[in-house]
């Protein structure tokens, strides 16, 4: 009786959570202009209107280079440092990781604030520049607290048989360590495209004026009322954003298996 | 140079480039904004430098401000309990379920991926006036005009939860799973019943993760400012909102430093008691 209740409610908590998910999806094939209830029909005219908006092309393209960016910076930094805490004895390491997570502690608009701040301060204004180094400092402790969970896992006697087998300690690493941490480097990697892609709380502080990115575009178009094309875009993303982790997990797993074989 | 020396400064090394990123943009740049504060902003619009305590006396003082620190607040806690409410039986599910958890785990992070705002603006197509309720209420003929449901503090806080409450599942469920389930069938089998073997041995032991949970749905929901813009009403800003009218609105970044400062002590005390109390681990556990 109280397992069925429970199961109850967990279902109506997974309703809550998906309903108004599939419901963007729904409208966005709606034929009807108003993008409402109730559907008039199947089109795919939404999506057709998007592939012809500049506006939102150009969003695109700015959120794909820039949350490429990010992920390309941060999982160096992340991956560097997670190696350094992981792989040796460091003094004060508690202190250390809680400093290089202090970027998730920071409530993200103070973050914000703070940067554009001192940034302008140093005559660096509003800038893609400056959007990279605030994507950079908030997804770095994501990316470092996934890779270390998975470095754990990596045993350091690999590498040393190795370099007692006479490799360099650097050829080691790359021929070695690295295969061994590809699928950690690539979960984090992921992690920090999609928090970056995501991201709209720091990114209306930091971007320049007539730069949008998807999100601040979409919040822009939010202001006159919510649209069929909105919708679409909705689609779209819910698609990249659900696709995109889900084609790295299948990947991640490949290669863990081919490995293990 | 001996190995020993070049193993203990190898980790520094591969350290340097993060810890230097978080120094010069977040330390350095709060300590800056602490500066920044006592500074004025004159009529002509140019910065002041110099010790002035008129921005902490406007940020604390201004009932205005008050009053919506406070709502913001009761916004966060309002949040924060419905999540724990709703996520904490559905955590319990996925943890206790035979069916399969990696596949229960993933259909939950997959809203947990879907954009912010995307998932924010998505509930416009079901409670806005031509929203998916409204069709089904006239529809259905219960209403003969559209109602207005949108834009007031229950969607707020409706939009916050529906953002926040994988937060709480997720923190919930990594420490029920930790729980060894034999202890609640050895206190049934001493004699309580389910429900008091829950009460007693497995909700004391899932604390610490409703406690990891908690926090970060308060924290997250008091510094938003994007749901209130979205979801509420031209009287609905919360703290955050203040924070954004002022640097980006108004230009008045001094007494744009002393607002995100009030806010990060609020926000960061909380962190910090948690810290005390639980550590960091369990909050960790959760994010990783």
């Amino acid at each position: 009786m109280g397992w069925f209740l429970i199961r109850g409610w967990a279902l109506l908590v997974y309703i809550f959570m998906f309903l108004p998910v599939a419901v963007v999806v729904l409208l966005s094939f709606n034929a009807s202009q108003f993008g409402s209830f109730p559907m008039t029909g199947f089109s795919v005219r939404w999506f057709i209107e998007l592939a012809g908006n500049d506006a939102i092309l150009r969003a695109f393209r700015t959120s794909l280079l820039l949350g490429s960016l990010t992920a390309l910076v941060s999982t160096t930094l992340g991956v560097l440092a997670s190696l350094a805490l992981i792989r040796y004895r460091v003094p004060g390491s508690n202190l250390i990781s809680t400093v290089l997570i202090a970027p998730i502690l920071v409530p993200e608009v103070v973050l914000a604030v703070a940067l554009l701040l001192f940034l302008n301060a140093l005559s660096i204004n509003k800038s893609f520049l400056l959007l990279l180094m605030g994507h950079v400092i908030f997804t770095m402790p994501f990316v470092i607290l996934v890779v270390q969970a998975r470095l754990v896992g990596i045993r350091r006697d690999y590498e040393e048989a190795a370099i007692s087998l006479g490799a360099h300690p650097v050829q080691a690493f790359f021929q070695i360590t690295l295969p061994l941490l590809a699928p950690a480097v690539f979960a984090g990697m992921l992690f920090a495209f999609t928090i970056s892609f995501d991201d709209i709380t720091g990114t209306l502080f930091w971007k320049p004026g007539g730069v949008e990115t998807v999100p601040t575009q979409i919040f822009a178009m939010l202001r006159n009322s919510i649209s069929p094309e909105i919708n679409a875009l909705g689609t779209v993303m819910i698609f990249l954003t659900v696709g995109l982790p889900l084609l790295g997990m299948a990947v991640a797993r490949r290669m863990a298996l081919q490995r293990g074989s | 140079m001996g190995i020993e020396a070049r193993e203990r400064r190898q980790p520094w090394i591969l350290l340097a480039p993060a810890l230097t990123s978080v120094t010069l943009l977040l330390f350095v740049p709060l300590a800056f904004i602490v500066v920044y504060s006592f500074w004025l902003r004159t009529a002509t619009g140019a910065d002041q430098a110099g010790f002035y305590l008129d921005n902490w006396q406007e940020a604390l003082g201004d009932p205005f401000y008050r009053d919506i620190l406070l709502s913001t607040l009761r916004i966060a806690a309002i949040t924060t309990i419905v999540c724990a409410v709703m996520g904490y039986p559905a955590a319990y599910f996925i943890a206790r379920s035979r069916g399969n958890k990696a596949i229960l785990l993933l259909m939950l992070m997959l809203p947990f991926w879907i954009s912010y705002i995307i998932r924010t603006m998505s509930w416009i197509n079901i409670l806005g006036v031509s929203g998916a309720l409204n069709w089904l209420l006239q529809a259905t003929g219960i209403t003969g005009e559209p109602v207005q449901m949108l834009y007031n503090e229950t969607t707020v806080i409706l939009g916050l939860v529906h953002f926040l409450l994988p937060f709480m599942i997720l923190n919930v469920y990594v420490a029920l799973e930790g729980i060894d389930i034999s202890l609640e069938d050895a206190a049934c089998s001493l004699g309580s019943t389910r429900w008091q073997s829950f009460l007693e041995v497995t909700l004391p032991l899932s604390l610490p993760g409703l406690a990891a949970g908690g926090l970060l749905c308060f924290v997250l929901s008091a510094g938003t400012y994007i749901t209130p813009l979205v979801l509420g009403g031209p009287r609905d800003a919360m703290f955050a909102n203040l924070v954004f009218e002022a640097i980006i609105t108004q230009l008045n970044w001094p007494l744009g430093s002393a607002l995100s400062l009030m806010l990060l002590a609020i926000l960061g005390g909380l962190v910090l008691i948690y810290n005390h109390f639980l550590g960091m681990g369990q909050l960790m556990k959760g994010l990783g």
